[in-house]
């Protein structure tokens, strides 16, 4: 019999087929670090049929918001998100690269308008998906590193 | 139809080829209400408000005079200072304010995207009139506007630009909008400031006579066009350095001797000494036609985006 090497969770998320090596950027976009309140289990380098390998994230009793999936979007396009409840999964979704990202990137240039103290969301169009880029929308900067930028 | 009524003015790249036709030709009607000959009152009872957070010579006064001679009346500032702005109020909350008092604003701004943010909170359309080293698309209308009219068209025109390529804003809105009428492009300017690469790309892509160099002469003889830009002391950290770029750049009436009879000479203005002033009395120097010429179009964006002209 195959060992699992996780076990199941009860309530929370199971974020699967996360690009290899992005795991711990994943978890930094969702803002988990050592204070966490809920058990987070992090698999890196695991075999997959598809990709050959791939990250998992399992997050207990948390489910995500549609900013935070847009937020892996970014990052880890190959991404699944499935929503467990009661040991079941509630919900199974791919996580599809937003036309824009909004007000989840910080623009990399200082004289930005969206860096002055103006009552406005960054707004960064998709350029190109494959390789990703993006440009600010008010200012036309060129995104260098996506995993840097975002808030 | 195209029909440019209502809309923002932020940067050339919103231009189809067509817009761009439609906006120079009508450039070229105003001509005579620009210097005065005929008058008119199409604009009459319109207000525009001018915001000018930069200063700005020809920018400012040329947009002045081109809503006045079109009979509409203009309010705002030349400089920040006095402005509530200074008091702290958002660029958001000015315009918001500024839109209830006009029916058209025209902003110049130090930082990049404020007009873009400008047209996000104004109902009434926004004229970006440069933000920062951003965008600056009446300047570039001015500038293909004169070689236009000198020519009689833009497509096989050959271009060079000459000076700071890297960092001009000018430069690059320029260059994007003259490859797309299919102009020859020619790129002079030292290594370090030569043209970004993604720009020098665009051209490529679509087809177009390219040259980069970094000696004029290898371009005086078989150019249309001589843009001079101003080189900038600060991009130097050696004063030495930068006198002997800025001097192999200079454009005097002798280096002009071996250019094509026609050759006209052009810069966004102001001018540091990139052109001797023996160049002046020269049939090439048009900098100043030029510098007129923001009038002609000004006044054919302000007519059409305030329906004036269909």
């Amino acid at each position: 019999m195959k060992e699992l090497r996780v076990t199941p969770i009860k309530n929370g998320t199971v974020i699967d087929h996360i690009p290899s090596g992005m795991a711990l950027k994943v978890l930094k976009i969702l803002g988990i670090s050592e204070k966490v309140s809920s058990t987070v289990t992090v698999a890196i380098h695991v075999p997959s049929k598809k990709t050959q390998w791939k990250d998992i994230l399992k997050v207990e009793d948390r489910e995500l918001n549609p900013r935070e999936v847009d937020k892996i979007a970014l990052i880890a396009p190959t991404a699944t998100v499935n929503v467990i409840r009661n040991y079941n999964v509630a919900e199974k979704r791919r996580v599809v690269l937003p036309e824009k990202a909004v007000g989840i990137l910080k623009c990399g240039n200082p004289n930005c308008i969206t860096n002055q103290r103006e009552p406005i969301e960054t707004v960064f169009l998709v350029n190109n998906k494959m390789p990703l880029t993006l440009k600010c929308r008010y200012c036309d900067r060129a995104i260098e590193d996506v995993a840097a930028a975002i808030i | 139809m195209l029909s440019f009524e209502g809309i923002d003015v932020i940067s050339i790249a919103d231009f189809s080829k067509d817009g761009v036709m439609k906006v120079l030709k009508i450039a070229k009607e105003m001509v005579p209400y620009a210097t005065g000959k005929k008058t008119s009152r199409s604009l009459e009872g319109k207000i525009l408000s001018a915001l000018f957070f930069e200063p700005s010579t020809r920018t400012r006064l040329s947009f002045e005079s081109a809503m006045k001679r079109l009979g509409g009346g203009v309010l705002g500032f030349a400089q920040p200072e006095g402005t509530s702005v200074m008091k702290g109020e958002t660029l958001a909350d000015t315009i918001r304010m500024v839109d209830a008092y006009s029916d058209i604003i025209v902003i110049r701004h130090p930082q990049e995207g404020a007009a873009r943010l400008a047209a996000d909170f104004a109902k009434k359309p926004v004229i970006n009139a440069g933000d920062g080293a951003g965008q600056h698309p009446t300047q570039t209308l001015l500038d293909l506007f004169t070689i236009w009219e000198t020519f009689g068209k833009l497509e096989g025109v050959n271009v060079a630009l000459v000076g700071d390529l890297k960092y001009g804003r000018t430069v690059h809105s320029l260059t994007l909008a003259l490859s797309m009428f299919g102009a020859n492009m020619r790129f002079v300017a030292p290594p370090s400031l030569q043209m970004p690469r993604e720009i020098v790309d665009q051209v490529k892509e679509r087809g177009l006579h390219l040259k980069m160099t970094h000696d004029i002469h290898d371009v005086i003889g078989d150019v249309d066009v001589l843009y001079v830009t101003r080189i900038q002391k600060e991009r130097f950290p050696d004063p030495q350095e930068y006198a002997k770029v800025a001097g192999s750049y200079r454009i005097d009436a002798q280096l002009l001797h071996d250019s094509r009879k026609d050759l006209i000479v052009l810069h966004p203005l102001p001018r540091v000494g990139e052109i001797a002033p023996d160049v002046d009395e020269t049939p090439h120097a048009r900098y100043f036609q030029q510098a007129f010429n923001g009038v002609s179009v000004r006044m054919a964006l302000l007519s059409l985006v305030l329906g004036a002209t269909k």
